[in-house]
């Protein structure tokens, strides 16, 4: 990158589009030239669009998959330690280790570890709360929450060029183009 | 093809329906409409008379729970037989009503039901705020509610730990379990529209208060994925949630060997009536909220007929169970489950479970009636009779169960004093409160899931898959 750009980082290249249909065209087709490095945003989510920016997968249910299993043994350990180890009582004539009764407990806790860790993993892998970025310092995309769709292609990307990649962008038809200071 | 002739064409069941939401709508008015209650909407006389007589009630609620805490349980109406009064009474009624919340955001999205959208955000908050009124009651009559806290497991200088072979304890983490996901699942699916509301608000200060709930979301296409399956796993983590937390709760009863709480009918029939109550609470709300809050392109009828379409269908489980109930008094032969049944019908308390019968079984069947179900006026009445009724079974089942059992020179009779009707009047004033407020500050139907629900939502992907 040149040295001005160094003074005055840019952050990418976003257009904005009218409707969903038109931003998920577009960054079909914005993947398929070769840019790889690019994000999409709506209002909504838009079926296929993850997709269509070659994001596939993610490990929101990994992370839940684990909290739960983590909930669920430390509930029933808990239990165990409690009536077996520390604290035996005999509770009419039942054995310490009285396994049905220890059930509820156990799936309750693997709900809530499980359902808190959707809650927080999700955020932490989207890199919530993140009171600055840079995608606010265009004024269109006040409306990103509103009725507009826009698509970024980050100046990271190893194709990125200021101008033949505004001239792409220019190529898919959107509303406008602004540049994104970083 | 190109022929005059008028084909008559069949209209599919589908669309004879009312739509799930009127016609006309765009992307921009729907989030327009339903921030401009809480933004640009002047605060009515109405809404300050309404606040003021509930916030009252909140007050004597406080009071209420002050004099109890300095003076003991011994101002309420509870006695040896009836040991469990209004405080249980009102814990079943409350827990259950939130039962509807997650069974609308939970269970109909698994089902893909999109008529859930535009009712989920505010059954969600009902909810909450039913499950914190509900959570009241068993903190409350412990006696000690300073040392509420030894339910919890925790290490301690005592050396004790919890009993993980009672029901009461189950229900600790049944119950603070349930009211944590219903929160963390309300407050993910507020997050979205937390942002519109941060991109529409005028004043500095209330885009920063939105600003910081939406913790910077921006809707990017990577946070929608995954977002998209934290909301689906949540969904299928409260499903079973939502069923085990009556279930739970009935097991405080059907564990025990009282006759009339010791039988396996409890949990699906609990149940089963936490929803009905639930929709009843539902139903008593929406209608009048739509009403002020010109809502009606949001909750159309077809809402409002399918609430009271579940009425029905869960009211006929609720009344599968009062047969079984009678059908086991009669047929297993057992002295006390037979008094008991002849108790219920001829007993002191026989009006009371009259009007149980009437309000939960015979009242609500008008529902099979497409006039009574499309009726806003009907619906509403016929949802508080349920509720009435719902109040009632946990009253025969909790009262009328204890107050004769196996020893006659151990029965009694059960006088709620006026400290217990302050709390549970109270409680419902606490409940009026936090809806109040909650219409006023945060978007009461979901921006983003109705925004789902129009046509121009639609995509069709292109043919080739980009690897």
């Amino acid at each position: 990158m040149s040295a001005t750009s160094l003074e005055n980082p840019i952050y990418g290249l976003m257009a904005e589009f009218d409707t969903p249909q038109e931003l998920l065209t577009a960054a079909e087709k914005t993947h398929g030239a070769g840019y790889k490095q690019i994000d999409a945003f709506s209002p909504f989510p838009v079926e296929g669009l993850a997709d269509a920016i070659g994001f596939h997968k993610n490990s929101v249910s990994l992370v839940v998959l684990i909290f739960g299993i983590i909930g669920g043994l430390s509930g029933y350990l808990l239990q165990y330690y409690v009536s077996v180890i520390s604290y035996p009582t005999n509770i009419g004539g039942r054995p310490y280790h009285s396994w049905p009764s220890f059930i509820i407990v156990t799936f309750e806790l693997t709900i809530l570890l499980g359902g808190i860790s959707a809650a927080v993993g999700m955020l932490a892998l989207n890199g919530l709360p993140m009171p600055y970025h840079p995608v606010f310092n265009v004024p269109e995309f006040a409306r990103a929450s509103d009725d507009k769709f826009f698509l970024v292609v980050f100046s990271t990307d190893p194709n990125y060029d200021a101008a033949r990649t505004r001239e792409f962008l220019r190529g898919l038809a959107p509303r406008t183009i602004s540049e994104v200071p970083a | 093809m190109a022929t005059n002739t008028q084909i008559p064409v069949e209209v599919p069941i589908e669309d004879q329906r009312a739509p799930v939401i009127e016609p006309g709508h765009t992307f921009s008015t729907i989030g327009e409409k339903v921030s401009n209650i809480v933004m640009k909407r002047p605060v009515s006389l109405g809404w300050v008379f309404g606040f003021l007589v509930m916030f009252s009630l909140t007050n004597m609620l406080l009071m209420a729970m002050g004099y109890l805490f300095l003076k003991g349980t011994g101002i309420w109406g509870i006695t040896i037989p009836i040991g469990w009064g209004f405080a249980i009474i009102n814990f079943v009624w409350w827990i259950g009503i939130g039962h509807a919340g997650t069974l609308i955001s939970a269970i109909l999205a698994l089902l893909r039901q999109s008529w859930r959208n535009s009712i989920n955000r505010f059954a969600e908050a009902m909810t909450l705020f039913a499950v914190a009124c509900a959570g009241i009651f068993p903190l409350i009559h412990t006696g000690r509610p300073w040392l509420a806290y030894w339910m919890f497991p925790y290490p301690n200088s005592m050396n004790y730990w919890p009993q993980f072979r009672s029901p009461l304890i189950w229900d600790v983490f049944a119950v603070s379990t349930y009211g944590t996901i219903s929160l963390v699942f309300w407050f993910v699916g507020l997050i979205p529209d937390l942002a519109t509301m941060r991109d529409r608000a005028e004043k500095p200060a209330i885009r920063r208060i939105f600003g910081m709930l939406a913790m910077g979301w921006r809707g990017s296409a990577r946070h929608w994925h995954r977002y998209e399956t934290a909301y689906l796993l949540l969904a299928g983590l409260a499903t079973p949630l939502v069923l085990s937390v009556h279930t739970v709760v009935s097991f405080d009863f059907a564990v025990s060997i009282v006759p009339g709480w010791h039988t396996t009918i409890f949990p699906p029939y609990f149940v089963a009536g936490a929803i009905y109550s639930g929709f009843a609470m539902v139903l008593c709300l929406a209608i009048p909220i739509r009403a002020v809050y010109s809502m009606e392109d949001f909750i159309t009828m077809r809402h409002l007929e399918n609430s009271g379409k579940v009425m029905l269908a869960t009211g006929l489980i609720v009344a599968y169970g009062y047969g079984i109930e009678a059908f086991m008094g009669w047929y297993s032969g057992n002295t006390f489950d037979s008094f008991l049944l002849w108790n219920r019908l001829h007993g002191p308390y026989a009006p009371w479970y009259w009007s149980l019968l009437a309000s939960n079984i015979f009242i609500p069947q008008l529902l099979w009636l497409k006039k009574f179900r499309t009726s806003t006026f009907w619906l509403w009445v016929i949802s508080l009779i349920v509720l009435v009724g719902m109040w009632l079974e946990r009253f025969i089942i909790i009262v009328v169960s204890l107050h004769r059992d196996f020893l006659n020179s151990a029965w009694g009779m059960y006088y709620p004093t006026k400290w217990d009707w302050m709390t549970y009047i109270g409680t419902i004033g606490m409940f009026l409160t936090l809806m109040w407020l909650f219409v006023r500050v945060l978007p009461m139907v979901s921006i983003a899931e109705l925004r789902t629900l129009l046509p121009e939502a639609h995509v069709h992907e292109a043919e080739e898959v980009h690897k």
